[in-house]
C-alpha cells in the first residue's frame, strides 16, 4: 500500500466534490476521464451560483451597482488567473472559451498577419486535433507548410531530429506541453529556447498541463499559452489564451463585436485596449468566476501535494496494469516523463468494447483516438482506452480498474 | 460472475464472429461500394456488393472496429448472399425494430445469427455501432437503385 501523503487528506478531498459521490451501475463510480474533463469541487459549484444569485449583471457596460460588482468579479478573476500562470500582468490574460479557441484566435489572427507562402509552421505527431486543424487552415489560407515533428516508440518528442524540420523558415511552432493521448511531459523550456534561436514564435497548448502543475509562463519563455478552465476543476466553456502584452497590441482582433471597439464610424473603428481587443460581445462572466475559484482551490490543496499524490496513484496504476496478461501500456515507461495519463490496449478486445464492461462496473475510461490520431496511427492502433487520472483518484480505484479489467479478459478471453 | 445484461451483450456467437468474420475480402467484381466510418470511435467498414438485376448476388466487408460493429455486419453479410433488394430493405428495418427493443423482431428467426445482438438494445450508445454495416448497406440499395434507373 502506498504511503500517505502528509498534508493531503484524499477522504475530505473527495468529500468536496459532489459529483465522485454516486453510483454507476449499482457500484461507486471510478471516475477515471479526467483527461476529457475534471469534476468540480463544491467551492468552484458556490462561486458561479453565487455570482448568478447576486451579483449578476454585464460587464464594463453599466454605472449601476450590480454592473460595477459583476465587473469587479470579471476583472478579479482575471488578476487571478495572471498570478495563476505567472504573467507580468493581467492585460496578458485574454479569455476564450478553452483551448480550442485560444489556438484558433492566434492561428487566426497573428499567424493569418505573420505567416507566408514561404513559411513553415511546426507541430508534432503527438498534438490533440485542436492544435493541427488550425494550423492546417492557416496553411491553406496562406500556402504555408505544416511540418512536424516525430514520436520516439515510447511516445516522446524526438529532439534529436528537431534540426529537421525547425530552421529559418519556420514561423511559428505549436506544441502540446502534455499529451491528452499518452499523457508525455514535453521539456518546454528547452524547445523554447531553440524555437528562439532560429527567429521564431512558441505557442504552447497548456490543455493538459494547468490542472496538474503550476504554469509559470515567463519561466518558460513560451510567446502564447492556453488553458481549459473545465480539465482544471473549473466549469466548461472558459479558457485562456496568455500572449506578452507586445505581441497582443500588436495583433489584429480576433471578432468583431461589443466590448472590443473604442470608437465605431462609419467607415471603420478603433479597437480597444488588450485584452479587451480580443473579447467581442458579453463574455462568459461567470465561467470566469469559477475558473478563477477553481485556481484558489488547486493552489489551496498545494499542486506540490497534487504531484506527489497523482505520482503515487499513477506509479501504482503502471505497476498494477503492467502485470495484467495481454495489456500494452503506450508512451513514456518513465513516471519522470508522464502525467495522469495511462492509454492501453487489451489483447484484441476493442478499446470501445473495454470501456463499455467496465462502465458496466461504475468504472469511467475514454476510448477511441482521443482527438489524436497521429499518435494513434504513429503505434498503428486504430483506439485505445484510456485511464486518466487527477488529485481525488485513490489506489483503491486502481484496484477496481485492474478487477473489471479481469471481466474483460474473461469476456475476451485474453 | 459476470453481470447478466453484460453477459446478454457479449455472446459467444458474438464474439465468434468478431473473431472469424464471415465474408471479410474484397469483391473486385462489385457493383457498388459504399464506406462508413464513424468518427466517433474510429470504426470504419467498406460494403461491397455484386449486384445483378434485383438480387445481391454477393456482400463482402473490409473493416476494423469494436466486436459489436464488427460482428454486425459480419452476420448481415452472411444474411445478405443471394437476397433480394427488397429482402435486403426488411433486413435493414427488422434489425432497427432489434435496436429499439422491439420483442417481435427479437423472435424473428430470418434475422438469423443477428439475433444473438438484441442485448445491444440495453446499451443505447452502442446502437451505433452495431447499425454501422446496416447504414452502409442502405446506403449500396439506394446507389443500387440509382444506377439501375439511370439505365
Ligand atoms: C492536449 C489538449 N489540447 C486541446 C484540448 C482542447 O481543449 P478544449 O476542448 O477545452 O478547447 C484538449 C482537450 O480536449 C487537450 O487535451
Amino acid at each position: 500500500m502506498p504511503a500517505v501523503i502528509e498534508g493531503f487528506d484524499l477522504p475530505s478531498l473527495r468529500a468536496q466534490f459532489p459529483a465522485l459521490d454516486q453510483e454507476v451501475n449499482g457500484r461507486p463510480l471510478v471516475y477515471l476521464d479526467n483527461a476529457a474533463t475534471a469534476q468540480k469541487p463544491r467551492e468552484v459549484l458556490d462561486a458561479i451560483a453565487q455570482f448568478y444569485e447576486r451579483d449578476n449583471a454585464n460587464v464594463h457596460r453599466g454605472i449601476h451597482e450590480l454592473s460595477r460588482r459583476a465587473t469587479e468579479n470579471f476583472e478579479d478573476a482575471r488578476a487571478r488567473i495572471a498570478s495563476f500562470m505567472n504573467a507580468s500582468e493581467p492585460a496578458e490574460i485574454v479569455w476564450t472559451r478553452g483551448t480550442t479557441e485560444a489556438i484558433n484566435l492566434v492561428a487566426g489572427t497573428w499567424a493569418l498577419d505573420n505567416v507566408g507562402e514561404d513559411d513553415e509552421i511546426l507541430l508534432s505527431t503527438m498534438e490533440h486535433h485542436s492544435n493541427i486543424v488550425p494550423w492546417q487552415l492557416v496553411a491553406e489560407r496562406t500556402g504555408a507548410k505544416v511540418r512536424y515533428i516525430e514520436m520516439d516508440d515510447q511516445g516522446r518528442l524526438a529532439l534529436d531530429t528537431l534540426s529537421d524540420v525547425l530552421g529559418e523558415r519556420t514561423k511559428i511552432v505549436s506544441l502540446g506541453h502534455i499529451s491528452n493521448a499518452l499523457g508525455t511531459v514535453n521539456p518546454i523550456a528547452e524547445i523554447t529556447r531553440r524555437v528562439h534561436d532560429v527567429g521564431a514564435l512558441i505557442m504552447i497548448d497548456g490543455a493538459q498541463a494547468g490542472p496538474h502543475r503550476p504554469v509559470d509562463v515567463q519561466e518558460l519563455g513560451c510567446d502564447f499559452y492556453a488553458i481549459s478552465g473545465h480539465k482544471m476543476c473549473g466549469p466548461t466553456g472558459i479558457g485562456v489564451l496568455w500572449a506578452r502584452r507586445e505581441l497582443l497590441e500588436e495583433m489584429s482582433p480576433y471578432q468583431g463585436g461589443g466590448e472590443m471597439i473604442r470608437i465605431v464610424e462609419r467607415d471603420g473603428s478603433t479597437w480597444a485596449e488588450v485584452p479587451h481587443k480580443f473579447e467581442a460581445g458579453t463574455p462568459n462572466i461567470a465561467g470566469a468566476v469559477g475558473m478563477a475559484a477553481a485556481a484558489d482551490f488547486l493552489e489551496g490543496v498545494g499542486f506540490d501535494l497534487i504531484a506527489e499524490h497523482e505520482r503515487t496513484v499513477v506509479g501504482y496504476a503502471m505497476e498494477q496494469l503492467s502485470q495484467v496478461p495481454g495489456l500494452r501500456i503506450y508512451g513514456p515507461d518513465s513516471l519522470d516523463e508522464r502525467s495522469g495519463v495511462i492509454s492501453f490496449t487489451l489483447g484484441d478486445a476493442h478499446p470501445h468494447d473495454i470501456s463499455t464492461i467496465l462502465d458496466s462496473e461504475g468504472v469511467a475510461v475514454r476510448a477511441g483516438h482521443h482527438c489524436a490520431q497521429l499518435v494513434m496511427r504513429h503505434f498503428d492502433v486504430a483506439a485505445t482506452a484510456r485511464a486518466s487520472f487527477y488529485l481525488y483518484n485513490t489506489t483503491d480505484e486502481v484496484d477496481r480498474l485492474v478487477e473489471a479489467l479481469d471481466t474483460v479478459r474473461g469476456i475476451f478471453a485474453v | 460472475m459476470i453481470e447478466p445484461t453484460l453477459n446478454s451483450l457479449y455472446q459467444q456467437l458474438i464474439l465468434e464472429h468478431y473473431r472469424k468474420p464471415r465474408n471479410r475480402a474484397e469483391l473486385p467484381e462489385h457493383t457498388v461500394e459504399v464506406r462508413m466510418y464513424n468518427p466517433v470511435c474510429g470504426d470504419e467498414i467498406r460494403l461491397q456488393l455484386r449486384v445483378d438485376g434485383d438480387r445481391i448476388a454477393e456482400a463482402k466487408f473490409i473493416g476494423q472496429g469494436c466486436s459489436i460493429s464488427q460482428a454486425a455486419v459480419s452476420m448481415m453479410t452472411v444474411k445478405l448472399q443471394g437476397a433480394t433488394l427488397a429482402e435486403a430493405d426488411a433486413l435493414v428495418s427488422q434489425f432497427i425494430n432489434l435496436m429499439h427493443g422491439d420483442e417481435a423482431a427479437a423472435r424473428d428467426r430470418t434475422l438469423g445469427d443477428l439475433r444473438a445482438l438484441q442485448g445491444v438494445s440495453k446499451f443505447p450508445v452502442r446502437i451505433k455501432c452495431a447499425l454501422l454495416g446496416f447504414d452502409a448497406l442502405q446506403e449500396a440499395l439506394k446507389q443500387s437503385r440509382l444506377e439501375a434507373g439511370a439505365q
